[in-house]
């Protein structure tokens, strides 16, 4: 066990090193809201908001999805953590929380801002950040195999995000549905059972994508 | 099916049903049309409009059971080394982008007299339109690679993922579905249909079918050939010798 | 090294495939503890591949590997565990000191101890560049740090793939060392180097030929 957090250790020190990739994605996540703001006129921007702040997130994202394994594929040390003691599932676990904490808690940070930004309708916010705070974790479950799959092929960046963009879009919808207090707890509920059913098999098929990798 | 585990058995095997299946494949489509268009009779609501259903719903069933068909031969690629379940999975998996094409275009051609408009966010155009995304990521990911074994594999788990998420996906788009839309829309299926439109449905279902079975025979004929010349040529080139 | 006794490592009739092309088969090999596997063969004749079978990382197409007689197919997390390999790509990651680096695989690996990760860096002189990142390292000191590895956590087998490349005199002459310890404690070393490693004998040889020389088989 002290095994997995001595990884989680590693991929945060790793991540604040690089802090300028962290700022990136959250830059993008505003500059993708801000963009909507432009698109669609600050006007009809109120009823918009929950879904503007979602898809925002969910591309920032996917953006950030590259740190994961490329690195360690790059470098060798995917070889040695597939020959560690630890299970692989355990090190891909360990580092979709390094990840989310490196990515998805920014991202919930940030959300609150943008939604005063994009006048999110006050009674929204709550729905907004429980559906984020359930969801960028299955983003990162999702997106860790996404990132394992396309591990040496070609243009690997714009390839992710075609994989799991299709895939995450329960997500949307559910973590889009949670901001409306009008729908009550349910959307919530769904999103909690998603993460359940992801954290149950996203790093098995995860671990599978990356031991074929290796060779 | 262990029969068809040795390539050598399956290419012999692969000739001896392609024909059969393309004659079944012309002679279900030819009585399928024929009882579409003339025999079956116009909708009483939808008038002549009704007939593209007969190769809408074929299509959207194919779209279907084409990732269900890419998915089991990932899996047992995956997990007991099939070595032709892979090519299949390949070999079928653009034929089923054609029809989750053919389904959406046809959909949308149905929608315009129907709907009024060519394009709804109805809870099954929309699933139908991710699991045309499904399809490509697939294709894209399987073709990403220079290394058509690690291709193979890596769309093998793409394609168990997929599956698994489908239903939530169609869940989750008729849950969207009913929060955005009142269910005023008129539903395109009648909960009973009469046998005059069953036949011909069934007919061109069992045309497209069979259409699908020939060319999924021919793809993965043309992909063992591949495989096999490029196996050849870097032999040719490993020896480089004066006989190569 | 008894007549007598089964061998502690052995691969039998040993065949291996990557992207559908044969590269080699029949191959078999037997280990004693203390011994050491010099590969050998041209660029292309399947070392790496070899070398990552022995590791358990890549399925052999055909044939069988023992660990006292077991096939390690059996338990490969237990054999992973028994074994450092040592590949092209060093593993470090750039950002991170050659300390940090260090202790961060032998605590995944465990038993882990600083001190023991500081004799290792010393073994290869690089305790004086300890909290420098490793982007700051040259290759060869690179280099130097993975091998800093093998005696950073015990293990009974070392697969070495082409462990010399980038070292200098003195760490090759570091490497020989540590090997030679290794072996002396009755490890097994697995080396595949183009460039010349002195080792103690006895030293078994395995020679990999060209491939490409067979058609692949479709079945039959």
């Amino acid at each position: 066990m002290t095994r997995f957090f001595v990884i989680i250790l590693r991929e945060l020190r790793i991540g604040l090193r690089h802090l300028s990739d962290i700022s990136a994605v959250l830059a993008f996540f505003a500059l993708v809201a801000t963009l909507f703001a432009f698109g669609v006129g600050p006007l009809a921007l109120g009823d918009l908001a929950g879904g503007v702040l979602w898809t925002a997130a969910l591309l920032a994202a996917m953006l950030s999805l590259d740190r994961l394994f490329q690195p360690d594929h790059d470098d060798g040390g995917l070889v040695l953590l597939v020959l560690s003691p630890v299970p692989l599932e355990l090190v891909v676990l360990a580092k979709v929380i390094a990840h989310w904490l490196t990515a998805g808690v920014p991202i919930l940070v940030l959300a609150p801002l943008l939604g005063f930004a994009l006048q999110l309708p006050e009674g929204s916010l709550s729905g907004l950040l429980t559906g984020m705070a359930l969801g960028t974790p299955i983003l990162s479950l999702l997106g860790a195999l996404g990132a394992a799959l396309v591990l040496g092929a070609r243009r690997a960046g714009v390839l992710t995000a075609l994989l799991i963009l299709p895939l995450v879009i329960p997500v949307l919808i559910f973590g889009v549905a949670a901001t409306d207090p009008a729908n009550g707890a349910a959307p919530v509920l769904f999103l909690a059972a998603m993460l359940l059913g992801a954290l149950a098999l996203c790093p098995w098929a995860t671990a599978a994508a990356l031991r074929q990798s290796v060779l | 099916m262990h029969a068809l585990a040795n390539p050598t058995r399956f290419m012999r095997l692969a000739g001896t049903i392609l024909p059969w299946t393309i004659a079944a494949a012309a002679v279900c489509l030819a009585a399928g049309l024929w009882q579409a268009l003339v025999v079956s009779p116009p909708d009483y609501q939808q008038g002549e409009t009704v007939r593209i259903m007969y190769v809408h719903v074929p299509s959207a069933w194919l779209a279907m059971f084409i990732y269900m068909v890419v998915a089991a031969g990932s899996a047992s690629f995956l997990i007991w080394k099939h070595p032709l379940a892979d090519v299949a999975a390949q070999a079928a998996a653009p034929i089923g982008a054609a029809f989750t094409a053919m389904a959406l275009a046809t959909g949308a051609i149905w929608g315009q007299p129907t709907w009024g408009t060519w394009w709804v966010w109805d809870a099954r155009l929309t699933s139908v339109l991710v699991l045309l995304f499904l399809y490509l990521g697939y294709i894209a990911l399987v073709n990403a690679f220079d290394d058509p074994e690690r291709g193979a594999r890596a769309g093998a788990v793409l394609a168990l993922a997929g599956v698994i998420n489908i239903p939530i996906i169609k869940f989750s788009v008729d849950w969207w579905n009913t929060l955005h839309q009142p269910a005023s829309l008129t539903r395109l299926d009648a909960p009973a249909i009469h046998s005059s439109m069953l036949v011909p449905l069934l007919l061109m279902a069992a045309g497209l079918f069979m259409y699908f079975l020939a060319v999924l025979i021919i793809r993965m004929q043309s992909a063992m050939l591949v495989r096999r010349s490029r196996a050849l040529g870097r032999v040719a080139c490993g020896t480089a010798g004066p006989q190569a | 090294m008894t007549a007598g006794a089964p061998p502690l490592f052995s691969g039998e009739d040993i065949a291996c495939q990557r992207g559908g092309h044969e590269l080699f088969r029949g191959v078999g090999f037997a280990l004693w503890p203390g011994d050491a596997l010099l590969l050998t063969g041209p660029n292309g004749s399947g070392k790496t591949s070899l070398l990552q079978v022995m590791a358990g990382l890549r399925p052999p197409s055909a044939g069988r590997l023992d660990w006292h007689g077991r096939d390690i197919r059996e338990d490969l997390a237990a054999h992973a565990g028994r074994l450092h390999h040592v590949g092209h790509r060093t593993g470090s990651r750039a950002i991170l000191t050659a300390e940090e680096d260090l202790l961060f695989w032998s605590r995944v690996r465990g038993p882990a101890s600083r001190q023991r990760c500081l004799l290792a860096l010393a073994r290869f002189d690089l305790l004086r560049l300890k909290d420098l990142p490793v982007q700051a390292l040259s290759s060869g000191q690179q280099r130097r740090l993975a091998l800093a590895r093998l005696l950073a956590t015990p293990a009974d087998i070392w697969l070495l793939d082409e462990p010399a490349v980038g070292l200098d005199r003195s760490g090759l002459a570091s490497l020989e060392a540590a090997v030679a310890r290794h072996r002396g404690s009755g490890g097994i070393a697995v080396i595949a180097s183009h460039t010349p490693v002195e080792l103690a004998e006895p030293v078994r040889g395995l020679a990999l030929e060209q491939s490409g020389e067979r058609v692949p088989e479709h079945g039959s």
